[in-house]
């Protein structure tokens, strides 16, 4: 029985969100330590401290703002407060995440010192915070959630059990009307010209191509060897995985045997085709890929692990599986369902799927994350290359 | 049947997965064929640890290994039927 209706909080652009944050956002590096000041003052609110924001320019600079933006905009989040060293970049990431129509305010430190740009922020934060505290959940159709994937620590159990278990998911989920995102470029590798063969349309099919050709191209630029233990990592080769190409035909199978993609994202660019199933141009780095992911208002995340990745986001609630015995076992707190029972032919990918969706669902309507309880906010921006 | 000791996802795949943490030696083995859902033997011919991979063909140097139903990589040394495949005898074709 699939899902009609889950609880969420609508927001103002009418969009669903599935949690309730009020932000802390800093424009840059510099302004990490006045948004933890903020956060710490007002209990509740949650400060997205990150490194970059200075001298970025071009496409770089265009990711920074669309992430950071994005990052605002996104329905799992109430109101924002925008902390920036000057007032300029600091009022175009406002008036970005204004178009949404929440309560959002910017706050620049030159001229003003940070001891007093933290009290003003303070009593703002505070207010954005006991009002969004009123907030109800209301019934929400199905088709208004949109879920990413992306798996990480990968092994062999990944792409036998876990990964068919997300794919499961996707072709039950997909045709009753969901939002979804697949990435990670790089991990495509080797398994390219099936996943092209996966769009759902030529168009969509040559620009995920192009995509994966100026992806591939610029590891090629830089590669000092086979990037063996950087992609696959170390920890996929510990975990049994040998090349790309075995780790890319695993990681496709996240997206099922029928769901085709219909569109193809720049990092961090919003959907704008509909409900369906897209691919976003992504690192395969966990925690940039998921930044990115919720950055273009995915809101609830189904991560796959076999060696026991524990990443989570400060806005996106992650929702972990694993099929491997011993991470089940042994990294428990970070697990949300245990799949194992697939490889000891317990359990098939019919009723994996299942599982994941009561999960998903119980998430999205409150439940906390393992990830969520044991505080895991990883918040990594993507930088395209160096600053000027 | 009762756990399998390795399973292999498709019919058409040269290699399984140890999906079991006490693979040693000499034991005899059994596995699954997901797609299929039948059982295959193998003697293992070495330790192999869980989620790594068993050869079901004997490689010769140079032989490409499939997974999922397609070409994972090519093999840089020998390996008989029921030996440990990774690193050390497959390697990749790209980049």
């Amino acid at each position: 029985m699939l899902p009609k209706n889950f609880m969420g909080y609508r927001r103002e652009n009418g969009r669903v969100g599935i949690r309730n944050h009020v932000i802390i956002l800093p424009l840059d590096d510099l302004s990490n330590a006045a948004c933890e000041k903020v956060e710490h003052n007002v209990k509740g609110t949650l400060a997205l401290p990150h490194h970059y924001g200075r001298l970025q320019f071009g496409e770089d600079l265009n990711l920074h703002f669309r992430t950071l933006i994005g990052t605002g905009a996104n329905p799992n989040v109430a109101g924002v407060i925008v902390i920036g060293i000057e007032p300029g970049w600091t009022g175009r990431v406002v008036d970005g995440i204004a178009k949404t129509g929440k309560r959002v305010e910017g706050f620049a430190l030159e001229r003003n010192g940070e001891i007093k740009t933290v009290a003003n922020a303070c009593r703002v934060a505070q207010e954005m915070l006991q009002d969004a505290s009123e907030n109800q959940r209301e019934k929400c159709d199905i088709s208004e959630l949109w879920v990413s994937v992306k798996c990480g620590e990968s092994d062999t159990t990944s792409g036998i059990g876990s990964n068919p278990t997300v794919g499961n998911f996707i072709d039950k989920m997909d045709p009753i009307g969901i939002t979804s995102c697949f990435g990670e470029t790089s991990e495509i590798t080797g398994a390219e010209l099936i996943c092209k063969e996966r769009g759902a349309t030529p168009e969509a099919s040559e620009k995920f191509y192009a995509t994966w050709t100026d992806y591939n191209d610029m590891i090629e630029r830089h590669k000092t060897d086979d990037l063996s233990e950087s992609q696959p990592t170390k920890g996929n080769i510990e975990g049994g995985l040998t090349t790309i190409e075995e780790k890319a035909f695993g990681n496709l199978e996240k997206i099922g045997k029928k769901t085709n993609y219909i569109d193809v994202l720049k990092p961090a660019e919003e959907p704008a085709k509909g409900a369906g199933l897209y691919f976003m141009d992504t690192s395969s780095a966990a925690a940039e890929c998921v930044t990115l992911q919720a950055a273009a208002g995915f809101v609830v995340h189904l991560f796959p692990t076999g060696q026991g990745n524990v990443i989570g986001n400060p806005i996106e609630p992650v929702i972990k599986l694993t099929a491997n015995p011993r991470t089940a076992r042994e990294m428990a707190e970070h697990v949300d369902l245990d799949v194992s029972g697939i490889l000891r032919r317990e359990m098939n990918y019919d009723e994996a799927g299942d599982r994941l969706i009561d999960i998903a669902m119980r998430t999205c309507n409150g439940r906390m994350t393992c990830a969520e309880a044991l505080g895991h906010r990883e918040f990594v921006m993507t930088k395209l290359y160096q600053s000027a | 049947m009762s756990a399998p000791h390795f399973v292999v996802h498709n019919d058409t795949d040269t290699v399984g997965v140890v999906v079991v943490e006490d693979v040693k030696t000499g034991i005899d083995l059994t596995g699954w064929k997901m797609e299929s859902d039948d059982t295959i033997t193998v003697k293992a011919l070495n330790d192999i640890p869980l989620g790594h991979k068993i050869a079901l063909a004997n490689f010769k140097d140079g032989d490409a290994v499939l997974k999922y139903g397609h070409d994972i990589g090519k093999i840089v040394q020998d390996v008989a039927i029921g030996g440990h495949v990774h690193t050390h005898n497959l390697k990749t074709k790209k980049w």
